[in-house]
């Protein structure tokens, strides 16, 4: 085993995925594609989306990936980070509405 | 940012061999990628062979007022070599008898050869179908005597080429210099004024755009879409066409690959992005470029690494076209560059 869990020559290796499920696999990539394309959303737009969801989700593939796509499509790293404090607002934003809940809890359990 | 050439900070990647070298080991010497002309044998497009010459690219020294850190040719305020008049007077020769329909002025900064103007002036009156003079805008601004720069070009209907890195001054200062993009802003309003640029117009105002970094170029349509607006929004700037243009791994920016550690994660990303669509119109298939000095190449990038045409013409001089059309293209690993994704050539994406 690798000393590493994360490898990032593995971001090449993606497309191997459909190597073992040549069905599901090859109905991810068509779908990842197609939702990539321009539609009412630019490309742009969705890669600064991507970029975002990236951070939430913590994954360094996909980090590596959107920073990169960012550059090419010459999205500036204002942009960048500006997106990425939008993922950081609806995450922190979904731990503290839960705070409500806690809240509901003190009430219901409290003298 | 440095402020000198590599030639005059004296660095080893000033020298051609060196860099040719580098580009034929490691990686490619132990067979993780394969050479470029392993990969093209593979869809049957070796030996690489020129079509009809189109192009003449005349590139009229190294000299330039600017250091750009990604540049091929090692250009800047401290190189000496500009083409002389015996030189050009061959090259006047050549463009009156050749079939090619494009002249096209490079340098450095073509503009500071003393004899840039006079040039133009006897090039115009051959009445090739496209003149191209590839400006690094900055220069019109850059003194009192190139101010005039727009309305000559207008009178001889140059083709104006810019380079434009990006619509903000920061990715733009950062590749070419401070205070580039503020100058560049001004000189393509001043183009626009006496009439480039604007949709409809024979005045043809181009840019260029390149990658501030180790990464490729994106999708050029969608680029000329977001610099038109930008540029628009901003500026009330207007230009005809973008021609998204990869940076090759030689001269400054294969200087900042190593430095910055880049060096081989980009060769990967171009060779997994070469497409054998793109090695069908490679520039050096149309194209021949002479340097200062008279010396023909197969391209401006050759021309850097002081690869000569494999032909028994090797110079302006001599001069035949029949000769340049029957050789085999001289190759190596740089060419990836031109044969990535959509393909780049100093006319945009080729494929």
């Amino acid at each position: 085993m690798d000393k590493s869990y994360y490898n990032p020559r593995d971001l090449k290796k993606f497309g191997a995925i459909s190597e073992w499920s040549e069905e599901l696999g090859n109905k991810f990539f068509d779908y990842y594609g197609k939702v990539f394309e321009e539609g009412a959303l630019t490309p742009r737009e969705k890669s600064l989306i991507a970029l975002a969801v990236a951070h939430t989700e913590q994954c360094p593939y996909c980090i590596d990936a959107y920073t990169q796509d960012g550059l090419q499509r010459g999205i500036t790293k204002e942009e960048m980070m500006e997106a990425l404090h939008v993922g950081a607002a609806i995450k922190s934003g979904a731990t503290l509405v839960h705070g409500v809940q806690m809240m509901n809890k003190v009430n219901k359990l409290e003298m | 940012m440095a402020t000198k050439s590599l030639q005059k900070r004296e660095s080893e990647l000033a020298n051609s061999n060196r860099q040719l070298e580098i580009l034929s080991n490691g990686i490619f010497q132990n067979g993780e990628l394969s050479t470029f002309a392993n990969k093209i044998k593979e869809t049957n497009q070796f030996p690489l062979r020129p079509k009809k010459i189109e192009i003449l690219q005349i590139n009229l020294g190294y000299m330039c007022n600017q250091v750009c850190s990604h540049c091929h040719v090692d250009a800047g305020p401290d190189r000496k070599e500009i083409m002389t008049r015996k030189t050009m007077q061959q090259c006047l020769d050549v463009i009156a008898n050749t079939g090619a329909h494009t002249l096209d002025l490079t340098g450095g900064a073509p503009e500071m050869n003393p004899l840039f103007r006079w040039f133009v002036e006897e090039a115009s009156k051959v009445g090739v179908k496209d003149f191209i003079v590839r400006s690094n805008l900055t220069i019109i601004r850059a003194n009192k005597k190139y101010h005039d720069l727009p309305e000559f070009f207008k009178k001889h209907n140059v083709h104006v080429v810019s380079s434009m890195p990006h619509w903000t001054r920061g990715k733009t200062d950062k590749q070419r210099g401070d205070g580039v993009f503020d100058k560049s802003i001004k000189a393509l309003q001043e183009l626009n004024a006496v009439g480039y640029g604007i949709p409809g117009s024979s005045l043809r105002l181009d840019l260029v755009y390149n990658p501030s970094g180790a990464f490729l170029p994106g999708d050029q349509v969608a680029m000329e879409k977001d610099f038109k607006k930008a540029l628009m929004d901003e500026f009330g700037i207007q230009f005809h066409n973008l021609f998204a243009i990869t940076n090759l791994p030689i001269s400054r920016f294969l200087d900042y690959l190593i430095a910055s550690e880049n060096y081989e994660d980009y060769m990967y990303s171009l060779v997994e992005a070469f497409n054998p669509s793109a090695v069908a119109n490679v520039m050096c298939t149309n194209t021949i470029s002479v340097s200062w000095d008279g010396w023909l190449y197969d391209c401006d990038f050759n021309q850097m690494l002081d690869l000569k045409v494999a032909s028994k013409v090797k110079h302006i001089s001599e001069y035949n076209e029949e000769a340049l059309q029957n050789r085999n293209i001289i190759i190596s690993q740089h060419c990836y560059g031109c044969t990535a994704g959509a393909g780049s050539s100093c006319q945009g994406t080729v494929a």
